[in-house]
């Protein structure tokens, strides 16, 4: 029986190398890591239990990234100190992959921008949106701080193979849906646990035409069906995509064509419409026509999730020459610096300004109602963010609504959850 | 610092999808001491839960505990509440790493989870992978934990477990 990419990818990093041809899921085994990142907010946990270990250096300097995202530019003494912390480690340790207020970006952005992860990689991260570099081809999951200051001190961790889910996506995308559509859809599909402990990959003819952009979006959000990753074949988009990023060999992994799937689902997506999950799970999705009367208090545009520069280009082609209504707070995050200036040479950010939104630098702020767009009670905000659950955002009585930029930018004009076709016709 | 692997305590019940923003809210996570985050464990759904809960409670919860965040202040909050123990139908993957790896035990039951209610006694024997009711007299059974989990679990964690490793 052949091998899936989940387990092809977990067998060539396994630690035990007798097992290797025959790893199927249930298996638990050792692997060694090519990456280990963590964030300001995982790194002070992951730090103080890397001292309880009693190991001097971490195992390799060049593969461990730590990046300060959530609450920087710092938005209080307490998160200040996280971020002191991080800094005085990185210095100690010589980390050449430390990314501050001024390099950074959102981790999840940066990384494969940044050429650190590359097809065919193990990836852990204290962070559960790690399963973002699933897009590349490579298996890359979210962990807490115990298991990313062991895989620091060791390079290896242990993990249990996964089944994997197939979803096959056919037909022809609608304008105005792209991967975020393709994933809520998805969500809504199979439930926030309908792929817990699982891998999702994502194949069919929709997923060959779609961009690194949109694959990013899509792999970004298989925690939110519970899954432990979100996987891609590499194909010439992917190459394309790496090409010139790293000096570091890589390997395209595919999954057999004999491959043991758990469940195989197969989507057309010729009639969907944009996306919009209804609070308080990602998986209460809709077509953006069934939603209603919403009005919104906020837009969000930016984030892991939709934070490149397509998905600034969508918003930015929604909003050009039109206002944010009065009683809106557009709020754009570019997810990296590169981002920012790209947007900026493409004079996106004079869109964004001149159509009345704020321009942040790279921040996770306000999706986790940490800083940067925090939500009052009673308040609604559209995002292009992951998740909305209760308070995610701000007060326990607000509500997060979550969408792709093209719904976002149009909902930030008119000031009601709005399709893209109504203020582009 | 070894588990103990029989525990007791009273039960707070929750639903389905209990997510990492309502263990401990993110606007608490520039900070990440168990005592300081125990005092907003639950707050966001329960606001009875950090005055009310006592050393040896148990959490009893429904599908896809811990869900979201991989945020470890989430068990940390838990275990500085004093909770001995989490039984739930099903368990959100991250959380359950991070349970075990911080020494806080969980268990998979569901049909314990469906006898429970709020303020029964419990009583967890970890190594059989039992749960019984006190109020209802019925005994769940689950799968024990295989070998090199309960080591984790007995070492108090996995970084006391991989220091032993280390030094051995």
């Amino acid at each position: 029986m052949g091998h899936t990419l989940a387990e092809k990818i977990i067998a060539g990093h396994a630690v035990t190398e007798a097992c290797v041809p025959d790893l199927y899921p249930g298996d638990l085994v050792e692997v060694n890591v090519d990456v280990v990142l963590s964030n300001d907010i995982t790194a002070p946990i992951a730090l103080r239990e890397f001292e309880k270990l009693g190991v001097a250096k971490v195992f390799d300097p060049d593969k461990v990234v730590m990046v300060a995202d959530h609450f920087v530019p710092n938005k209080d003494i307490k998160s200040a100190e996280q971020c002191a912390q991080i800094r005085r480690f990185a210095h100690e340790q010589n980390l050449p992959h430390h990314y501050d207020v001024g390099r950074m970006g959102i981790e999840h952005v940066l990384l494969p921008e940044q050429g650190l992860v590359l097809p065919g990689d193990l990836v852990v991260g204290a962070d559960s949106h790690t399963c973002t570099y699933g897009a590349l081809g490579a298996f890359a999951t979210g962990m807490g701080s115990t298991d990313i200051a062991v895989a620091m001190a060791t390079g290896q961790i242990w993990m249990r193979v996964p089944e994997t889910m197939r979803f096959v996506y056919t037909g022809e995308l609608q304008p105005w849906v792209g991967g975020k559509d393709l994933i809520l859809h998805t969500i809504g599909r199979i439930g926030v646990s309908g792929a817990l402990y699982r891998a999702m990959e994502f194949t069919g003819p929709v997923i060959d035409g779609l961009s690194m952009a949109g694959r990013f979006t899509m792999a970004n959000m298989a925690i939110e069906a519970g899954a432990k990753a979100g996987l891609f074949a590499v194909d010439a988009t992917t190459e394309a995509y790496v090409d010139g990023r790293s000096d570091r060999p890589f390997q395209a992994v595919a999954s057999d064509p004999d491959a043991a799937f758990v469940t195989t689902i197969e989507i057309d997506v010729s009639a969907l419409r944009p996306q919009v999950s209804f609070p308080h799970l990602p998986e209460n999705a809709r077509g953006v026509d069934d939603a209603g009367d919403v009005k919104v208090d906020q837009a969000v545009i930016g984030s892991c999730t939709n934070g490149r520069l397509e998905d600034l280009r969508v918003a930015a082609g929604i909003l050009k020459g039109k206002t944010v209504a009065s009683d809106v707070r557009c709020i754009i995050l570019p997810g990296t610096q590169t981002v920012y200036l790209n947007a900026l040479r493409e004079g996106l950010i004079e869109t964004f300004i001149e159509a009345g939104a704020v321009v942040s630098t790279p921040t996770c702020g306000p999706c986790l109602g940490g800083y940067m767009g925090v939500l009052a009670a009673g308040e609604r905000a559209i995002s292009t963010t992951n998740r909305n659950f209760r308070g995610r955002m701000g007060h326990t009585e607000s509500e997060v609504y979550l969408a792709g930029p093209a719904v976002a930018a149009a909902s930030a004009i008119t000031g009601y959850i709005t399709s893209p076709e109504e203020v582009t016709a | 610092m070894s588990q103990e692997r029989t525990l007791q305590g009273k039960v707070w019940t929750y639903g389905d999808n209990v997510d990492t923003d309502a263990i401990i809210p993110a606007r608490y996570l520039n900070m990440s001491l168990p005592e300081e985050l125990a005092e907003h464990c639950m707050e966001d759904i329960d606001a009875s839960f950090a005055a009310g809960v006592v050393q040896g409670d148990i959490i009893v919860g429904g599908e896809n505990f811990g869900c979201g965040s991989s945020r470890e202040h989430a068990p940390l909050a838990i275990k500085g509440a004093g909770v001995s123990c989490v039984v739930a139908k099903s368990f959100a993957r991250i959380f359950y790493r991070n349970a075990i790896n911080t020494g806080l035990p969980i268990l998979t039951c569901p049909k314990a989870v469906k006898d429970a209610q709020r303020g029964d006694e419990l009583a967890v024997d970890l190594a059989a992978g039992t749960v019984t009711n006190s109020r209802t007299g019925k005994t769940f059974r689950t799968s024990p934990f295989p070998p090199f989990i309960m080591a984790i679990i007995d070492a108090g964690g996995l970084v006391p477990y991989t220091r032993e490793k280390l030094q051995a």
